[in-house]
């Protein structure tokens, strides 16, 4: 996936975008993050002082979510599914395999809603039933 | 002519982008309507097309079979090895009782006119014209209860809210469907989102609110897409914004995109969330209804339940209240998954037995091993064997089973399953989950974890599950929210109906 390079201005001009937002910290990370890929070490600052908080409040929110990163993405994510439905159909083994190969790209999902059709992968964003090590090296960029 | 494949992301998953990108290439002048899934998830990508006798159904199609679908005729619904037949025929299919899911699969999902000529809109029309207490009344009657998995009244919910005086309401949809095993709110956002919408609408209208705001995680990034559309759309048609439908009623909707934390599924977790702030579960009282979201009062109501007033207001609450069972009335949307043959969408009233959706719907499992655990409710419901599949799914019956029906995800295990590692799972998701506010929960689950491996290992196995047991009790008790209170109910369904998994012989693994 494609993002931007951090720059101050640049993240601050994400940041104007939120202005009008009613609780807007949790929102000024995922914007920040789908722009630059990651929350930059600068932003925790930048946030408290843009919306009035505390740092401490930011890096609180920063630490409580699974989805936030604090350090740039790999070139390819691969998030597998190891919620139970998955798990009734082998993503434990699955797991084994896809870590085995491409080790720190993978990290572990929880319910992407197709249960009916695991185990399912999400690579690079898209969505993969029946999921199997092919399935997910052939959707790998 | 009408071609329709499914955009669902459980039909993409499956190859449905790639079969509709090969259809619109090789058939000139089609026209391909990205539709949601039916549910019969096992035949996805389902491709269907529009005869004079009505729609006729192919599946599952895959690109290479796109040319000898061609020479099949498929486009005037000629017989191929894929052939299902009449959609509307199909036995699965026809068999359920579709209320809330009545045009998933069947419209556009992003198409009004389609909406509407599908009963769309007809309920939030009459809602207009009737007065708060009325509709209240109406929903209350109907018997419609939370489908988040708590089952509490929604009518009685919108009262509290409509009695509170404020100068600022909302209406919170819960779409952070966590629960592995449940994929309906997905399919319903994915498939018929104006249904959502609608009822949102109507639930605001009823209570005073004007601001609506959809909770949707962000592990359903096709659902967002379709969601945040279909609000513009309705922007587009005069549906919200200051006048609803040319009334003097306003409403604005939004969705806010979670951001991969599990407990923020639960109610006042989410009210945080949606705040911006760590997903840390508050103490009630205060009740949302009265001091929900930015202390405001605030209807907090799951995708389905929302999604089923529509058709409450449009054909009464007693041809709602005149299904299901008991105190469980309507409809509920089962859904089926796992290591399971045929699974997808079941709708059907409350009172079908488990061995009904499970072995009747279901066809057992995908590969052909018994069936021997299913668990129903989500990761914090129990673990049942088959002794129990006379059950009947409503929610009182689940509760005096010893078990929970929870938001109706089914998931099945074949023979393979070892239970003590489904109930060290079970802990080990709540440790990585707990937002830690309460102690039995943070610490208690991986003190659990610790004694299960105890256990497997075969430790002092007596000794550690009188210990477990009583760990459990102390998570139930001393817990806030659902997360900690009900992490015991796998873990103790499992070693009460599986005592076979927690001797710690090593044999069975």
């Amino acid at each position: 996936m494609k993002y931007s390079t951090w720059s101050l201005d640049a993240a601050l001009a994400v940041l104007a975008t939120l202005r009008e937002e009613k609780g807007p910290v949790l929102m000024a990370l995922q914007a920040l993050q789908r722009e630059f890929g990651y929350v930059h070490k600068e932003d925790v600052t930048l946030i408290a002082n843009f919306f009035n908080k505390s740092r401490a409040e930011v890096h609180g929110v920063l630490t409580f979510y699974h989805d936030l990163l604090t350090q740039p993405p790999t070139d390819n994510q691969i998030s597998l599914c190891v919620a139970e439905a998955c798990q009734a159909v082998g993503s434990r083994e699955l797991e084994k395999e896809v870590k085995a190969k491409f080790g720190d790209e993978v990290h572990d999902g929880y319910c992407y809603g197709n249960c009916a059709l695991g185990p399912c992968a999400m690579v690079n964003g898209a969505i993969i039933g029946r999921a199997t090590l092919d399935s997910i090296a052939k959707a790998r960029s | 002519m009408k071609i329709f494949v499914p955009g669902d992301s459980a039909a993409i998953s499956v190859g449905a982008d790639e079969v509709a990108a090969a259809i619109a290439s090789k058939v000139k002048n089609a026209t391909i309507i990205r539709n949601g899934s039916r549910g019969a998830l096992w035949l996805e990508p389902m491709v269907e097309v529009e005869t004079d006798k009505g729609r006729v159904a192919y599946g599952p199609v895959s690109v290479a079979d796109i040319d000898s679908l061609i020479a099949a005729d498929f486009i005037n619904g000629g017989q191929h090895a894929l052939s299902l037949g009449l959609t509307d025929a199909l036995d699965w299919l026809a068999s359920q009782d579709r209320v809330t899911f009545k045009r998933v699969g069947i419209i556009d999902p992003l198409s009004i006119a389609d909406y509407e000529l599908h009963g769309g809109l007809v309920g939030l029309r009459r809602a207009i014209t009737m007065n708060s207490g009325a509709i209240i009344e109406e929903v209350t009657d109907s018997g419609v209860r939370g489908r988040g998995g708590a089952g509490f009244p929604a009518g009685i919910k919108w009262k509290t809210v409509a009695g509170a005086s404020s100068d600022q309401k909302y209406i919170c949809c819960n779409a952070d469907e966590g629960d592995s095993g449940t994929f309906a709110d997905r399919m319903l956002i994915e498939g018929d989102p104006f249904t959502l919408i609608e009822g949102m609408t109507i639930a605001a209208i009823a209570v005073g609110a004007t601001q609506g705001i959809i909770y949707l995680r962000s592990e359903y990034p096709y659902a967002i897409k379709t969601l945040q559309k279909a609000i513009d759309i309705a922007h587009a048609f005069g549906w919200l914004g200051s006048s609803v439908l040319g009334s003097a009623f306003a409403f604005d909707l939004k969705v806010r995109v979670g951001a991969g934390s599990y407990v923020c599924g639960e109610e006042t977790a989410m009210l945080e969330s949606i705040e911006g702030k760590r997903g840390v579960v508050r103490a009630k009282p205060p009740l949302p209804a009265l001091e929900g979201l930015f202390g405001k009062p605030t209807v907090i109501n799951n995708v389905l339940t929302l999604s089923t007033i529509p058709a409450v207001m449009a054909d009464g609450a007693s041809a709602y209240k005149a299904r299901g069972v008991g105190r469980s009335l309507g409809t509920q949307v089962f859904q089926l998954a796992g290591n399971i043959k045929r699974g997808g969408i079941v709708e059907k009233p409350f009172g079908i037995s488990i061995e009904e959706v499970v072995n009747g719907y279901g066809g057992g499992t995908l590969s052909g091993a018994p069936i021997r655990a299913v668990q129903i409710g989500g990761p914090l419901g129990a673990y049942f064997g088959t002794e129990k599949f006379a059950t009947s799914l409503d929610y009182e019956s689940m509760l005096a089973a010893g078990g929970m029906l929870g938001h109706g995800g089914i998931v099945v295990f074949d023979s393979s399953v070892d239970l003590a590692a489904q109930a060290r799972f079970a802990m080990s998701f709540c440790a990585l989950e707990s937002c830690g506010k309460c102690t039995p929960c943070r610490v208690g689950s991986t003190r659990g974890v610790e004694t299960i491996d105890l256990i497997i290992q075969g430790v002092k196995v007596d000794e550690n599950k009188k210990l477990l047991l009583d760990l459990c009790e102390v998570m139930s008790d001393g817990s806030l929210c659902a997360m900690g209170a009900l992490t015991p109910m796998p873990v103790k369904s499992a070693m009460i109906n599986f005592p076979e998994d927690f001797t710690g012989e090593v044999s069975r693994r």
